[in-house]
């Protein structure tokens, strides 16, 4: 038996090298990095948990996870509750009474954004959103620096972040409504149930471990947020949409402080694997 | 409802596809007009004829082909050596059932879960050491490792469910372990591979934390770093970004459209990720 299971072994061995080499190697020694003052250049100086308590009072720092908060419910919160009306709307109502190939074609015109590459998204709609020659003013008929004034670039960011997530749950939530059994539904359409009770009763706890996936993935989705936050504002203007993984990449790689950078990549991967192991044990009760 | 009722709700869905759509068709719409005309007309007007000097313009000015072909290069070397390394700890943890596979299941997920920023300083830092920073190899192999850690989630649970007959009559017939994995495991669950293969493709092209910090020179890098980077600069007029916004989207809206079906029906699946 432990000859059988051994000879399994050496299948994991490739993966095993690379994985300490990308992996743990690098997040030890970024915990490590975490504890010292270091440019990346030169020998790292040891200084405990000096970046920790600095981060602490760092207003900075705070600020970028309030950002996250927000995030969340711009990537995760109010694309889910969306998403549920539509996915139910087109598998429920649409589908029947118009057929199923305009309910797939309006899920595949929810779905677009989600194919192109973040960076991209954020490009087409720095231009769309531009103060001098953006289209969003000319169609609104407004004069407003979207990005550019502090008192609206988060909610800005916040409205693309939702259009870019949409698809994703309502393609999710339209596959998740086809293991759902009819019978439900004609049973209580003959009891004469409103599609709301229909939505309220049927639809959303049949397909509530589609829904914990998706606030799982999206909610991670948002703390790591990036890309777009790079090509949208860089963070400003001044804090008005840092966010942690922006605030370690400009401690990284544009103010050379390794060792503060760090401890806020510290920060963020463990707040992802407490939101994560969270999610799971919620997720395991319900079943 | 009846009668007019569902017109109405159809409306309504109707009217959000416009809207979800709609930055796609200006993107379109602009990138063929001239400088002139959109500083006269507004990104609203249809645009007078096909004016494609401005995306010739910026194809070239960026080396766009190059910046494709990189892309191409890194997203294809990804997805097959990904797969390739999720088929063998597959194998060995959905198969093979070795000793504490739920652990090494677990910290695969988490390494997949993982923020890139606890990882990329010290990456950035090894790599200019081994003297691979700056170069695709180096973005190719942390991708791949990345790819491969959700990968082995994925299909461990597949495999976990393949038949033990078939290899129970494989092994009397004298197939060693690397045979079975080789003529039996691969060729049957082809088409989960080839879902995790396409998955891996489109994740690495969309990729972009990783590609900005390592690739750095104009001829290293990804579409997306490119147009992202570029979008800061001062010699990007109005139409200038509606081009580069079409050149990125392009490509991706492609590969929407000939995989379409693997990835409807893969992205339940891929929803764990």
């Amino acid at each position: 038996m432990s000859v059988r299971t051994r000879g399994y072994w050496l299948y994991l061995v490739p993966s095993l090298v690379l994985f300490t080499a990308v992996i743990v190697v690098p997040f030890l020694m970024n915990v490590g990095a975490s504890f010292t003052r270091w440019s990346g250049v030169g020998t790292p100086r040891w200084i405990g948990f000096g970046n920790y308590a600095r981060l602490l009072e760092d207003e900075r720092f705070w600020q970028s996870f309030q950002h996250n908060v927000g995030l969340i419910v711009a990537m995760a919160v109010v694309p889910t509750a969306i998403g549920l009306v539509l996915a139910a709307a087109l598998f429920d109502y649409i589908g029947k009474r118009f057929g199923p190939r305009t309910a797939s074609a309006l899920r595949a015109a929810y779905y677009l954004p989600q194919v192109l590459p973040v960076a991209v998204a954020g490009v087409v709609w720095g231009w769309l959103l531009h103060p001098s020659y953006g289209a969003v003013n000319e169609i609104l008929g407004l004069d407003l620096d979207w990005l550019g004034d502090p008192d609206l670039a988060l909610a800005t960011v916040m409205a693309v972040m939702v259009w870019f997530q949409l698809g994703y749950p309502v393609v999710i939530f339209m596959a998740g409504l086809q293991r759902v059994d009819p019978a439900y539904y004609e049973a209580a359409e003959i009891d004469g149930a409103s599609w709301f009770r229909r939505f309220w009763h049927i639809t959303i706890p049949q397909i509530r471990p589609e829904i914990f996936v998706v606030l799982l993935t999206c909610t991670i989705a948002a703390l790591k947020v990036f890309g777009p936050i790079f090509v949208l504002t860089r963070g400003g203007p001044g804090n008005a949409t840092m966010v942690p993984s922006y605030f370690s990449y400009l401690n990284f790689f544009q103010k050379s402080n390794v060792g503060y950078g760090s401890a806020i990549a510290t920060v963020l991967a463990l707040i992802i694997i407490v939101v994560t192991f969270l999610f799971l044990r919620v997720q395991e009760r319900e079943q | 409802m009846r009668g007019p009722g569902r017109w109405a709700v159809l409306a309504a869905l109707a009217v959000l596809a416009v809207v979800m759509l709609f930055p796609f068709a200006l993107v379109a719409l602009n990138a063929v007009k001239s400088p002139a005309e959109y500083s006269t007309a507004g990104p609203l007007a249809l645009p007078d004829g096909l004016y494609l000097q401005g995306l010739a313009d910026f194809w070239n000015r960026v080396g766009f082909g190059g910046k494709l072909w990189n892309s191409f290069v890194i997203s294809g070397s990804v997805a097959v050596l990904a797969v390739v390394l999720s088929v063998l700890n597959a194998y060995a943890l959905g198969i093979g059932r070795v000793k504490g596979r739920l652990s090494i299941l677990v910290l695969f997920l988490v390494a997949n879960t993982l923020p890139q920023e606890a990882l990329a300083y010290p990456l950035y830092y090894l790599a200019k050491a081994v003297g691979l920073y700056d170069t695709q190899l180096a973005v190719i192999i942390v991708m791949t490792v990345i790819q491969a850690a959700f990968g082995t989630y994925l299909l461990s649970a597949v495999l976990g469910q393949f038949p033990k007959e078939i290899l129970e009559a494989a092994a009397i017939d004298g197939a060693g372990r690397l045979r079975a994995l080789w003529q039996i495991v691969v060729p049957i669950s082809r088409p989960t591979l080839n879902v995790l293969l396409i998955f891996f493709f489109i994740w690495t092209w969309n990729e972009f934390f990783l590609p900005l910090v390592f690739l750095i020179s104009n001829d290293t890098q990804t579409v997306p770093v490119a147009l992202a980077v570029l979008q800061g600069e001062k010699y990007m007029d109005a139409t200038m970004s509606s081009a580069s916004a079409l050149l990125g989207i392009v490509p991706a809206v492609a590969f929407f459209l000939i995989f379409q079906r693997t990835l409807t029906r893969g992205v339940t699946v891929g929803a764990i990720k």
